[in-house]
């Protein structure tokens, strides 16, 4: 039986220079001093698209309908593909011997890069929902920015994602619609939902020195540039939901520094068990 | 010592079309359009595979299909390379592709409805969607959507009022 093909480290750089782009070995020989920032960039991509993919992963099979169930899965591994890209560039980029499965199961807590936003624990399913629209609505206008990245492997994966994340979004903003202008019910539970969520968004918009760097190099655009536009867009769809939208979204951040809710230890538990137990076990 | 004759890459692209597609045996890869590149680096054999979905699982089991396949016909040096760029999309499936889709139950991909947000925007504000997929069993227009998501990342779960029939549609990106 031969091997199963590693596809998911491959040489990237290698296929950027066939395609006359700049891969990420170009971009670090002329710029050395941006590898510790592009790593760490790297893993608060993988990290928040692991961390909430696994999130979502949680309800398959307890979904409150079929469909949703499906959905929600569905979602959980497309964000898991994105993981495996960004972590697997930022194994490549980090040149340590780390793999992509390395960096997602053998770091603790105070080395994931997620935003606090992705590790909240998922409350109902119209918390899970809301919780995704925010994230999405982030994550497409990222995107968006990203495929003018200037390593080659950035706006790949993001050319990539883009699509997938299109779909995220229609359907995480129809169901913040259709759930917040509901029932009384379902229009309280989404009303809370937000309420409690709010104040982890600023996050997503605040830069630090690693963001400044990479900004600086082309990679990704300044997180506060997508302030303005996510709120447009979130504002949007929340005045169609009838939800109020709550006044300071700048309160809970840290988790870009690694400093996290005391929630994403027991997810980590869950998720790193097997490697952590069993080490370099392999399907 | 034996030498032998590399097969020409017309060759291996037809025995590619061999290799089914684990999620929809009906179609191959090649009718699946992600088969990239094919070419020889000296005694090796490159082929360049896109995924369709990132996470697509069949993934993994499609690349090891490929190189089972391409070893049974005597190709010993065989090189999977992942290619993200251009990304996949619907229109990369083949005519043939569709056809054997609608055949087996799966409505093809309707043209001109990829995702972009614009539309996708409008389309919800707007409450609908102009979307027309035709119910691969009886033909009718009168289909709904029931998810977007469906059995596989690549297809919606849709019904057909005329037949009552559920069916995958195997969706845009």
């Amino acid at each position: 039986m031969p091997s199963l093909p590693d596809m998911t480290t491959p040489n990237v750089a290698e296929l950027a220079r066939d395609q006359g782009g700049q891969g990420p070995r170009d971009v670090l020989a002329e710029t050395p001093e941006l590898k510790p920032a592009l790593f760490e960039w790297l893993c608060r991509m993988g990290d928040s698209t692991l961390v909430l993919g696994h999130r979502l992963s949680e309800w398959c099979g307890r979904g409150p309908a079929l469909e949703e169930d499906i959905a929600v899965a569905n979602v959980a591994l497309d964000l898991i593909g994105h993981t495996q890209m960004w972590l697997g560039l930022a194994a490549e980029v980090e040149e340590g011997g780390r793999s992509v499965d390395d960096l997602a199961y053998l770091r603790d807590v105070m080395r994931f890069r997620n935003i606090k936003l992705a590790e909240l624990p998922n409350g109902d399913i119209g918390r899970t929902l809301m919780r995704q629209f925010l994230f999405d609505a982030w994550h497409h206008l990222m995107l968006e920015r990203l495929v003018q990245s200037s390593v080659t492997e950035v706006a790949e994966i993001a050319a990539k994602a883009l699509k997938e994340v299109t779909y995220h979004l229609g359907r995480s903003s129809d169901l913040v619609i259709r759930l917040g202008d509901g029932t009384a019910e379902s229009h309280a539970r989404m009303q809370e939902a937000l309420d409690l969520l709010w104040p982890y968004t600023g996050e997503m918009f605040t830069g630090d020195a690693v963001d400044e760097t990479v900004a600086e190099a082309g990679v990704a655009p300044r997180p506060e540039d997508l302030r303005a536009a996510w709120t447009a867009l979130v504002t949007e769809v929340l005045f169609e939901a009838t939800l109020s939208v709550p006044e300071n979204g700048d309160v809970h951040r840290g988790g870009k520094q690694g400093r996290h809710t005391e929630h994403l230890g027991y997810l980590l538990a869950e998720m790193q068990f097997l490697q952590r137990a069993y080490p370099g076990a392999e399907w | 010592m034996v030498t032998k004759t590399l097969p020409d890459t017309a060759t291996v692209w037809d025995w590619l079309a061999e290799v089914p597609d684990p999620e929809i045996p009906v179609i191959s890869v090649t009718d699946l359009g992600i088969v990239r590149d094919v070419r020889w680096e000296g005694d090796a054999l490159v082929v360049a595979v896109t995924p369709t979905y990132s996470g697509c699982p069949a993934t993994a089991v499609i690349n090891l299909d490929i190189e089972t396949h391409l070893r049974s016909r005597g190709i010993d040096n065989v090189r999977l390379e992942r290619r993200l760029s251009p990304p996949w999309t619907t229109e990369w499936l083949s005519e043939a592709g569709r056809e054997k889709l609608r055949a087996y139950g799966i409505a093809p991909p309707v043209e001109g409805t990829g995702s972009d947000m614009a539309s996708a925007r409008a389309a919800r504000l707007a409450g609908a969607s102009n979307l027309v997929v035709t119910c691969p069993r009886c033909g009718s227009e009168r289909t709904e959507k029931v998810s977007q998501h469906g059995s596989t990342p690549c297809k919606a779960a849709y019904r057909c009022a005329a037949c009552l029939e559920p069916f995958d549609y195997f969706k845009c990106i």
